[in-house]
């Protein structure tokens, strides 16, 4: 495969929502390319259409007009049948990983599901590897969802997505719902395995910090559009957009609460660049 | 949302068991082993007609004989035997329509969900009663014909609530994650559908349950139902009407069966629920 032609590529996107009369443009047509092997953030408040975005990556949602592709394969408008190469390829991490494990399955069978359209011989053994892998006791595999802490489900989460070997994992906001303490342990968990498993990371997070230790791309969205795209280092240190220094600017740090700014300005802040590109 | 989910999961093992759950279990035990009695043993045979009419309660009748001189609490005993099996039937049968129509109609295309809820609709326009004497008309007067009524009846309840439920569990993100993971419709209901919404079906048959028993009752009562001689609580009731006021206790005996046996059920569901049920919003 040739390694300049980007593993996902999109073009013209958008997708509104609603009827006519009270149409809520969630994608204002996007560009974007993301490359093999690369660990790709994108960045944005609530209502930016991030989710918006992957959800159409990940086929589970059709453009309103624009063309996704996967590996120069369409994946926008093409019925869920004939999605294989995707599915096969493509592997998701959720938010919640309450509502997002079904719980009256036991772990065992929540890790094994994608296995069974592959027709995995041995999904056993692979399930204690993956249990393994994302850090877990073999003993979790006969429990129930409810029994494990946030941190604990999200590791089951993961372990259920690298089941089938994928090639491009998409997370979506996976550590958002976590308490800090166990942010970072899930943060490094999918940094190992992404190293190790060569997977393409798409990572979705509101929290520019998060992506900043992740990623090496990022993509910046607002209300829609995206405002930027460049090396994550280079968006940190100097990026030219209002917006984007804003976010920035709105990661609690230490300076700044010895410099005594409270949330509120920081609130404010956020709101002035906005009102002067609006 | 989901922040619901965590004091419900933890509290569900130290909440005491509810009041009615104990109650409606012990009054339907009772029931059940009346009628499991009934099988090995009754004091006499209650479809054999004797002289002895209209007997008081003793040692050998304890409740005493109805018109025909047969023995009220044999009658009683096997009664329960028949109030069972039709409600078995009927709500099962019920449950079998009404459950895969209610997933059906959430999990498939919306236009064959519309479809399927109206025509549950319409099988909620015929009251069970009518249904059973249609059917009665049409396939004579049975046992069967009246479950079928009942069950066909009770039906639109399962039906709703199995398509609330699913459309509730296929919102969720692990039906999602089932999809990327390239499970079929078929195994997503299976495997993700029924198994969490089987709770509120278990309670829902519980209560449906005590319904079908007043209906079964309330149709042998007219003469819809299981056809003599086998013993009926509700014919029991209507064989006794006549002689009403000089042998009141005739007619007290069923009655009390049928408004327990009814209300063990109800309290059961009601129990079933407040112990049991996943509150809805909580599956998100």
């Amino acid at each position: 495969m040739n390694a300049d032609e980007p593993m996902i590529a999109i073009r013209g996107v958008t997708r509104d929502y609603g009827r006519t009369g009270r149409v809520v443009h969630a994608l204002k047509g996007i560009d974007l390319d993301i490359y093999h092997g690369e660990r790709f953030g994108i960045v944005g408040e609530s209502g930016s259409g991030k989710s918006t975005l992957i959800r159409l990556i990940a086929g589970l949602d059709t453009p309103t007009s624009g063309v996704v592709k996967f590996e120069g394969k369409r994946v926008s408008g093409v019925p869920e049948r004939k999605l294989d190469f995707l599915r096969s390829q493509l592997q998701y991490v959720f938010q919640d990983p309450m509502s997002s494990l079904d719980p009256r399955m036991r772990i065992r069978s929540i890790i094994a599901e994608p296995l069974i359209a592959e027709h995995h011989p041995d999904p056993e053994s692979r399930v204690m590897e993956l249990l393994q892998a994302v850090g877990l006791p073999a003993s979790a595999a006969d429990r129930f969802p409810h029994q494990f802490s946030g941190g604990q489900r999200q590791r089951i989460s993961i372990a259920r997505a690298l089941a089938p070997n994928p090639s491009l994992l998409i997370a979506d906001e996976p550590v958002s719902a976590l308490d800090v303490s166990v942010r970072a342990q899930i943060l490094n968990l999918l940094n190992e395995l992404v190293d190790a498993f060569a997977l393409t990371l798409v990572f979705v997070s509101h929290d520019l910090s998060v992506v900043r230790y992740l990623c090496e791309r990022v993509a910046v969205m607002y209300r829609g559009d995206l405002i930027e795209v460049g090396e994550t280092d280079h968006i940190y240190s100097d990026s030219a957009q209002p917006y984007t220094r804003s976010l920035i600017e709105a990661v609690p740090r230490l300076d700044n609460a010895l410099a005594g700014v409270t949330a509120r300005e920081l609130a404010a802040r956020m709101e002035a660049p906005q009102q002067a590109s609006a | 949302m989901t922040v619901l989910m965590k004091p419900r999961m933890s509290t569900r093992h130290r909440r005491s068991i509810p009041a009615s759950l104990i109650a409606g279990a012990v009054i339907v035990g009772l029931v059940i082993i009346a009628a499991l009695v009934s099988f090995i043993w009754t004091p006499f045979d209650p479809t054999i007609t004797t002289t002895d009419r209209l007997l008081s309660p003793s040692g050998e009748h304890f409740l005493g004989t109805d018109a025909l001189g047969r023995d009220v609490f044999s009658q009683l005993l096997v009664g329960a035997r028949t109030t069972l099996y039709v409600g078995i039937i009927s709500v099962g049968f019920a449950a079998i329509i009404g459950v895969p129509l209610g997933i059906l109609s959430a999990a498939g295309p919306r236009w064959l969900g519309e479809l399927i809820m109206r025509f549950i609709d319409l099988l909620l326009a015929f009251p069970a009663l009518l249904l059973a004497i249609i059917f009665g008309a049409a396939f004579g007067t049975s046992t069967f014909s009246a479950m079928m009524a009942i069950g066909i009846a009770t039906a639109p309840a399962f039906a709703r609530l199995a398509r609330s439920g699913a459309l509730q569990v296929l919102s969720t993100e692990y039906v999602l994650a089932a999809r990327i993971a390239r499970r079929g419709e078929l195994d997503i209901a299976v495997r993700h559908v029924l198994p969490n919404i089987l709770g509120m079906l278990i309670v829902q048959a519980s209560v449906c349950y005590g319904v079908a028993v007043l209906a079964e009752s309330g149709l042998s009562f007219l003469g819809f139902g299981t056809p003599p001689p086998t013993p009926t609580w509700g014919r029991m009731l209507q064989e006794a009407q006549a002689i009403m006021f000089t042998n009141p206790m005739l007619v007290v005996w069923p009655a009390v069966c049928i408004v327990v046996a009814v209300l063990g059920f109800n309290l059961l569901g009601d129990g079933l629920r407040d112990r049991f049920d996943p509150k809805m919003e909580d599956n998100r």
